[in-house]
């Protein structure tokens, strides 16, 4: 509430001050409240929730403002009032004993009055006066002022003393709602008041579409300021009044780039590696059994082990349900609602209009402020409006939750694995990222297959993998490629077997060979080794060839020169005179 | 039964003598107001001469006296006895309107 009152006070123009009603809702769409001291007019049909919004206006102002107020009901007693409020948490009876509140009951019979003559209605100002002045009330209702018509004659009168009520109102300063009944055809009141109400109009409505019952706010006319223009859904519930002002598509949200894990390892990777974008939109869509709710639940699990909060709005299964079956699969959630980490929000899509879940989600989140939202599943609203109904409702949702920074999963069946581009809701098209889980039919069984069909802002994978629910949470297999394509199951785990046997077998191959370069190598080795001894004998042998060649030449020389020496006839001492002789004789 | 005759004792006396009660609410010296509070007592004179009780309130005196009657349009005139109690809003210039308000109407 406070959050509201903050939002909008900027939004104020100087020129006309405004009074907070404390609805929800409702005063974001008028900017602001209602024209300070003067009459607006609330008209509608009968139950559409006239008397509950005015009594809410005295009652959150004299709560939440410390600004009193005047109660004139013409049509229930004071008592049946504080009954019919009751249940609403709003103690009549206490704020009365306060003087913060005043309820003045007027009854009016025709059948006890007779008119005798000219007369005007001076007394009802005169009460309405004294009620003002005995609290200080700055906010008066009338309930139902129509009621006048139906007990007194004089038409004439009437009128000219309504323009008077009202332009006494006005002097009086008092922010005042009238209310009216909704008229024949085009009229807005049976008795045209709006006529003398002309600075802010706000027209109630309450409409049964296939068996639905929506009620809807419009202002109609609201002078000297702006206002939202549309017809806004708004809900009655234990907490009074909430009004929806969903219709700022402005596409002006903060986004973030911080990333989140889905919950699912394998899906981070196939997500860029990191997950998805914090505030984020993801659809999960798939045919019956494909593990959707899984999927939602890992991603509750997870974000609640991040200590964060989840809102789990659950429409096909109950709470209970949904636990029971995590639980079969690894993932308690029950520990997390303990911690008040998860909040269920189990109701079923027919329980209300499509406005309605709209109304209740919104002020859901509004009061626990997850920071994840998860919708399971939402192809069931599709029974209670038209595709482009759900669409925009599903819009509507999606950019509230963008404004708050909120990540949200929504889970959808496709009822026809053919026709896998669209969903039946079409919000394909509008969220961030879109996983599809879906029925591999192959070889007499049926496995999951999961596939990142789109995600804005990342790398993703463009790969089909398959998708395995264990006892201990959902995992992705990695991508299997066999000679025949994409093997899945039981097929793959047969390729994956028959591919480790022929693994076996190659390397073994591989050893034997290895071994047998080595004896080969030896071999060589070795005879590479008798070669060289080989060589080195014949070089020896060589050699000594040789040194016996040079051996015998030098002994061949001496012999020669001692031939030759002996023929000159000298003597042996001769001999000594040529040492050269000797040198090489020696080497 | 016995209330019920009580009743019809008290319809039989309407014009034997119980006095009637009258309250009539005004709002200061408006012109509404003073042709009422004039017509009324000369109705009562010519009609009930003697035999009734005619209480003047101005509501801008005392304006809590409204809420408890459940004033709205005034003048207002209360016939609080005989029963039944009736009421009648106007200037009172409307003397048959009156006289049937306060039960003497000869229907004629």
């Amino acid at each position: 509430m406070s959050k509201t009152q903050k939002k909008s006070s900027p939004i104020l123009y100087g020129t006309l001050p405004k009074v907070l009603t404390g609805i929800v809702g409702l005063d974001e769409i008028t900017e602001g409240g209602l024209p300070q001291g003067r009459p607006t007019l609330i008209c509608g049909e009968a139950g559409c929730g006239k008397t509950l919004m005015s009594l809410e206006f005295i009652v959150r102002g004299a709560v939440q403002y410390n600004e009193p107020g005047v109660f004139v009901a013409f049509e229930e007693k004071s008592d049946e009032l504080a009954m019919n409020v009751a249940s609403l948490g709003f103690d009549l009876k206490k704020l009365q004993d306060q003087k913060k509140l005043k309820i003045d009951h007027v009854h009016i019979d025709r059948s006890e009055i007779e008119e005798t003559g000219e007369y005007d209605l001076e007394g009802l100002f005169i009460r309405l006066g004294y009620a003002i002045d005995s609290i200080g009330a700055k906010r008066v209702v009338l309930d139902t002022l129509e009621n006048l018509f139906s007990g007194l004659n004089n038409q004439a009168v009437l009128r000219m003393e309504l323009r008077r009520l009202f332009g006494w109102l006005k002097e009086k300063g008092v922010t005042a709602i009238i209310t009216g009944e909704r008229g024949e055809g085009n009229s807005l009141t049976r008795q045209g008041l709006e006529e003398y109400v002309s600075d802010c109009v706000i027209l109630l409505d309450n409409r049964v579409v296939n068996q639905i019952t929506t009620r809807r706010l419009r202002v109609i006319k609201y002078r000297g300021t702006v206002h939202g223009t549309n017809e806004y859904p708004f809900l009655i519930d234990e907490d009074g009044i909430s009004v929806l002002p969903v219709t700022s598509l402005k596409m002006a949200n903060k986004v973030s780039t911080e990333r989140i894990s889905t919950g699912v390892k394998g899906l981070d990777d196939m997500l860029g590696g990191k997950g998805l974008y914090r505030g984020g939109s993801v659809l999960v869509s798939g045919t019956a059994g494909t593990g959707k709710t899984s999927l939602a639940a890992s991603f509750a699990n997870e974000t609640c082990n991040r200590k964060e909060k989840c809102v789990y709005f659950a429409m096909e299964e109950s709470p209970s349900q949904i636990i029971r079956n995590m639980r079969s699969i690894g993932i308690d959630l029950q520990k997390h609602i303990d911690k008040e980490l998860l909040i269920f929000n189990a109701s079923r899509p027919n329980l209300y209009g499509l406005e309605m879940h709209l109304v209740a989600m919104h002020k859901c989140i509004r009061k626990y402020k997850p920071s994840v939202v998860i919708i399971d599943p939402i192809t069931n609203f599709i029974n209670i409006g038209s595709v482009s109904d759900v669409k925009n409702m599903l819009v509507r949702m999606i950019d509230f939750l963008q404004e708050e920074g909120i990540s949200v999963m929504f889970t959808a069946l496709s009822l026809n694995t053919i026709v896998n581009e669209q969903t039946d809701e079409g919000v394909s098209s509008l969220v961030d990222a879109w996983i599809l889980v879906r029925d591999i039919e192959f070889n007499g069984e049926r496995n999951r297959g999961l596939y990142v069909m789109k995600s804005r802002g990342m790398k993703h994978s463009n790969q089909v993998r398959e998708f395995v629910i264990t006892n201990t949470g959902l995992t992705l297999v990695d991508v299997y490629l066999g000679p025949d394509g994409i093997l899945t199951g039981s097929a793959r785990e047969q390729q994956m077997l028959v591919e480790k046997t022929g693994e076996a077998i190659h390397s073994s191959a591989v050893n034997r060979k290895d071994r047998e370069i080595l004896r080969k190598r030896k071999v060589l080795e070795a005879k590479i080794a008798s070669l060289h001894s080989e060589f080195e004998s014949v070089e020896e042998e060589l050699n000594k060839v040789y040194l016996e060649e040079e051996l015998k030449k030098q002994i061949l020389d001496r012999n020669r020169e001692e031939v030759t020496r002996l023929r000159r006839g000298e003597t042996a001492e001769t001999t000594k005179k040529h040492p050269k002789n000797d040198g090489k004789a020696n080497r | 039964m016995a209330d019920q005759d009580g009743v019809l004792d008290r319809y039989d006396n309407n014009t034997a003598g119980e006095p009637y009660v009258l309250r009539l609410f005004i709002t200061g010296a408006s012109p509404n107001s003073i042709r009422a509070v004039e017509n009324i007592k000369s109705i009562c004179d010519e009609y009930l001469k003697d035999r009734y009780q005619l209480e003047i309130i101005d509501i801008h005196q005392q304006p809590q006296l409204a809420e408890g009657e459940d004033v709205i349009a005034v003048p207002l005139m209360i016939k609080k006895s005989p029963y039944p109690e009736r009421r009648m809003i106007g200037d009172m210039s409307d003397t048959q309107r009156v006289l049937k308000g306060l039960g003497l109407a000869t229907n004629s």
